[in-house]
């Protein structure tokens, strides 16, 4: 245990020198994916048991909504006298315009009734605020496995832990939830825009990749003809507010409804995207991949994910792996204006702060871009590109 | 009460530490020469997150940073913690944190009257350092149902609960509770605990309340926060949310039963320390303090106008990760407003939103630093119009009103109001970094608009909160840190309010300097000058404004005044109030590279590329 502690000490003060690690492209892989109900219900999987897709992994089901009747005001009586009224009692099942409450008076001339608005039981009555709660049916909820694989750990009551040995490309960006579907390349180079023409009617249920960026009338017609996901390098601002019908405030995202899940991997404006990348993507074409665009980029970065698994390659390497920092030679993207998108490699990490155009005394570093330029750029203006 | 484990005399060394949502940062402050100051800082990046879960990981990071750097050990060889008190080898006299990991404190406030009982509690818990996720009243326009299910997705850690006068309202304010434990909120930090409750309501009430919620919830019953429509007492509920934080909410968070326990003080939230650091400016300079800490996600304002300690939190306005959350708020036009080039609105939109999505990067061409400088200003300038929303006077309360306030259209709900300001006061990372000190006050004074008089401060490094939890319990060592090492004098600002047309005379301001030369200057409107005065040095000025100008003794009155120096000296700003840029596109561009020049704001000829 305390063996454990120390190790793990150990790997944090190492991360505190390190700097900020890019996003994941990977080639293999193993993807392990934690898959929880909201609150304790039943495990329908066993260690062991494969699963695809769609299988339901976990069920439960959490209480309905309550109602509040205002009974005592309904009927016209006190509070207090509340209990004398009610027909029905605490716990009660009871459907919805059954009677719950009544009050009669001159020999039956003057007749209230109360109903119950729902299906439900009466959960309390109030002879203080004359309220009468009724808590709607149960709502079940489902958790599917959302990747195929092995199930490699049952948590008893919550879910269970799938995994897949699999490629796996983080984007930086995204919008829509968890959806899967076969990739194809909807563009020839990472430097293509992705427009309306390149989609066809063939394109429903895919994971469509296009290169550049995507327009306003791609997504649209994308939606229209029930693509699953698009991944490109860029979107414009313009584009994604009039898509999703607002501006985006935080990136807190993965809940939008909008017909399609959207994952961008480098950045907003015309982006080309990383050869990488492209590459990558490009040699599982045909194969299914599973995609998430939700972001949360405060406490807990999450990115968008696409996972395309596969037995084909072998080579481990672990998810948890931190970053070794940056040394000469380090392949390193350029994250800000004015080299920002440019790829190059690590010359030297001057120790010196440096006088920078703003003024400001920074850390940086001199990168050689892929046309043989040498730029000096602050270092947290730099992500490493994973190899 | 606190136990110190050595009298205040006596201590040599003491370490205070904020455990913030990115980063951990650890202040090492010692007494050499019967002066307290700050001796270095240390950071490391906070460990709250899988796959540590374990704050003190992060803390030990940072301090041994600060070990590193000055060859004092403070923490114990068997990894025990932090060592107190300092046994003459090893450890420090007094060890103090700040913690917003993990997203802070995060509440849910309800009440029976939008405007009176639950914007009290809502003030109790802004003043506490929470964050407040939603403000529940029986008239906030939302159906039942909808509050129902809107308390159900929240999962808060700590919810307050106020409503009726002493021996007022019951009935409804029962109806609120009721609604609360049928919706059944679960504290957001497991499931396996009660949720914290503090009921600051109508006192005879407490019975019943206790009764109904007593066995479901952590129940606090607190002295009413509104025991008369004309008092609002705060005090009681945000003793007891500290209390419950670190019994409830902190004991939760991962790692922190062990912080806990390194600590004598009692942990504080981060913006709670902040708020305490304002508080003693005023209490020193016993003056009005407007104070602003600009994060990258979250901007907190505070203000002290005769005693009345206020803050604010905009949860979504920040300069890194709510960066477009300001551009959605502001809308772009506001922003592009303070740009004197030419830039499409697009271009700024999609390098905004690229800044959320890669939070830690910083501008490296002067372009960009200015397109982040306008976006400062309005996050600030939103900021101050939210807190004036919660620094109202007291409503439902009779005002007595005089022949001329019936000419006006309202009575004025906030009670901020900038010519009664006398100090206005920075913090967080844009301020903090900008590359000249000028840049953070006219950032503040664009945003702000001071009016007549007012000093201007901010923080050298980040430390405010530390000092405000020192501050509880180690006030004079706080102070003394605070004005030696913390406190940044950029100057004074003297802008009379009142508006003219450019190029009419404003105000004449005859500064009597240090070395006894008397400096004249006339002030146009329009125009704005900058005159150097060293930061501890004093001026005597007497300001004459011209007739429809005030710089706080009324239109067109002279004010003799002692105006403090500083590193950016005193600001002549003659731009009229309120602060009104010209429609004109081309004008406008022109007076904004005017008064740039003119205060040496930005190098002036990687400016003039640009235009």
């Amino acid at each position: 245990m305390k063996a454990k502690a120390m190790e793990r000490e150990e790997r944090v003060s190492e991360e505190a020198y390190a700097y900020t690690p890019g996003l994941k492209v990977k080639r293999a892989m193993t993807i392990t994916k934690t898959r929880r109900l909201p609150i304790p219900g039943e495990v329908f999987v066993k260690e062991g048991d494969k699963v695809n897709y769609h299988d339901i992994v976990a069920r439960t089901e959490i209480p309905g909504d309550p109602e509040i009747v205002k009974v005592a005001l309904l009927l016209g009586v006190e509070p207090e006298d509340l209990p004398r009224y009610m027909i029905k009692k605490v716990g009660d099942k009871v459907a919805k315009d059954e009677v719950i409450a009544a009050y009669n008076a001159l020999f039956g001339l003057i007749k209230k009734r109360v109903p119950s608005p729902i299906d439900g039981i009466i959960e309390s009555i109030s002879d203080v605020t004359g309220q009468v709660i009724v808590r709607g049916l149960p709502v079940p909820v489902e958790v599917d496995a959302y990747i195929p694989g092995e199930v490699v750990e049952v948590l008893p009551r919550e879910g269970a832990v799938i995994e897949t040995n699999a490629a796996f490309i983080q984007g930086i960006f995204g919008i829509g939830g968890e959806t899967h579907g076969e990739i194809k390349m909807a563009v020839k180079s990472p430097e293509e825009a992705l427009t309306h023409d390149h989609i066809k009617v063939g394109d429903k249920g895919k994971v469509l990749i296009g290169g550049s960026m995507v327009t306003l009338e791609a997504l649209r017609k994308a939606v229209e003809v029930g693509v699953s996901c698009i991944v490109v390098g860029g979107i414009k601002h313009r584009d994604v507010t009039t898509f999703i019908g607002e501006e985006i405030g935080v990136a807190i995202t993965g809940h939008e409804e909008v017909g399609l899940t959207l994952i961008v991997t480098e950045g907003f404006g015309e982006m080309k995207m990383s050869r990488r990348t492209f590459d990558l993507l490009k040699s599982f074409e045909g194969y299914l991949a599973a995609v998430n665009g939700a972001t949360q980029i405060r406490a807990g970065v999450m990115r968008p994910e696409i996972i395309i698994p596969h037995n084909e390659f072998f080579e481990q390497s672990s998810m948890e792996e931190l970053s070794a920092g940056m040394v000469p030679g380090t392949p390193v993207r350029i994250i800000r204006q004015p080299y920002f998108g440019a790829i190059g490699k690590v010359v030297s990490l001057p120790v010196e702060l440096q006088k920078i155009q703003t003024e400001s005394d920074v850390r940086v570093l001199d990168v050689e871009l892929e046309d043989g330029r040498v730029v000096t750029v602050p270092r947290a203006n730099v992500e490493i590109i994973e190899e | 009460m606190v136990t110190l484990r050595k009298p205040k005399e006596e201590m040599r060394y003491i370490l205070a530490t904020d455990v913030g949502s990115t980063t951990t940062k650890a202040r090492f402050f010692s007494n050499e020469s019967g002066e307290w100051r700050f001796v270095i800082a240390g950071e490391a990046p906070t460990t709250v997150e899988a796959p540590y879960e374990d704050v003190t990981l992060g803390v030990r990071n940072a301090v041994r940073e600060v070990e590193e750097l000055t060859g004092h050990r403070i923490l114990a060889p068997d990894g025990s913690g932090i060592v107190v008190p300092y046994d003459g080898k090893i450890g420090v006299d007094l060890y103090c944190t700040t913690s917003s990991a993990g997203g802070g404190l995060q509440m849910m406030v309800a009440g029976l009257i939008k405007t009176m009982t639950a914007e009290s509690a809502n003030r109790a818990a802004l003043g506490a350092g929470a964050i407040v996720m939603d403000v529940i009243a029986r008239d906030d326009g939302r159906q039942p149902y909808q509050k129902i299910q809107r308390i159900r997705s929240l999962r808060p850690d700590m919810i307050l609960l106020a409503g009726g006068t002493d021996g007022g309202a019951t009935a409804h304010v029962v109806e609120i509770a009721e609604l609360i434990k049928a919706a059944g909120p679960k504290p957001r930090l497991g499931a396996g605990y009660q949720l914290p409750i503090v009921y600051a309501g109508n006192k005879a009430l407490q019975p019943q309340i206790e009764k109904l919620m007593g066995s479901e919830f952590a129940l606090t019953l607190v002295d009413n926060i509104r025991p008369v429509l004309e008092v609002e007492n705060t005090e009681p509920a945000r003793r007891a949310i500290h209390e419950l934080f670190m019994e409830h909410v902190m004991s939760h968070a991962p790692g922190y039963t062990k912080l806990m326990k390194w600590t004598d003080v009692p942990i504080m939230p981060t913006p709670a320390g902040e708020g305490m650091a304002m508080q003693l400016i005023a209490s020193v300079y016993k003056e009005n303090v407007l104070g602003v800490g600009l994060g990258g996600a979250t901007t907190n304002v505070y203000s002290v106008v005769d005693g009345r300690f206020v803050r604010s939190v905009s949860a979504n306005l920040g300069m890194s990760y709510s960066v477009t959350n300001v551009m959605k708020s502001a809308g772009l036009p506001n922003i592009v407003r303070w740009l004197p080039f030419k830039i499409d609105e697009e271009e700024v939109a999609n390098r905004l939103m690229n800044k959320m999505i890669r939070p830690t990067t910083i501008p490296q061409t002067l372009e960009d630093l200015i397109v982040e400088h306008a976006v400062a200003r309005e996050a600030l300038r939103l900021g101050l119009e939210h807190h004036k929303t919660i620094a109202t006077r007291l409503k439902g309360i009779q005002v007595q009103r005089t022949i001329s306030d019936m000419f006006e259209q309202e009575l004025e709900e906030t009670y901020i109001k900038m010519m009664i300001i006398d100090i206005i006061a920075g913090t967080g990372g844009l301020l903090s970094h900008a590359p000249r000190r000028i840049q953070s006050m006219f950032i503040l004074t664009d945003a702000f608009q001071p009016e007549g008089v007012t000093k201007m401060f901010q923080d050298s490094v980040f430390m405010m909160p530390h000092l405000g939890v020192l501050s509880t319990v180690y006030r004079e060592a706080a102070w003394n840190i605070f004005d030696k090492d913390c406190l940044v004098r950029l100057g004074t600002v003297i802008a009379p309010a009142g508006v003219g047309k450019l190029g009419d005379p404003v105000m004449t301001v005859e500064l009597e300097m240090p070395d006894g030369e008397i400096l004249k200057e006339e002030v146009k409107f329009g125009e704005i000058k900058r005159i150097n005065l060293p930061e501890r040095q004093d001026a005597n000025a007497v300001i004459t404004p011209q007739r429809g100008f005030d710089v706080g003794m009324g239109p067109g009155h002279k004010l003799e005044k002692k105006v403090m120096g500083g590193v950016a000296g005193v600001l002549l700003d003659g731009r009229g109030r309120p602060l009104q840029l010209p429609e004109d596109e081309g004008l406008r561009k022109e007076l904004l590279v005017k008064w740039w020049q003119a205060i040496e704001l930005y190098p002036m000829d990687e400016l003039k590329e640009l235009i």
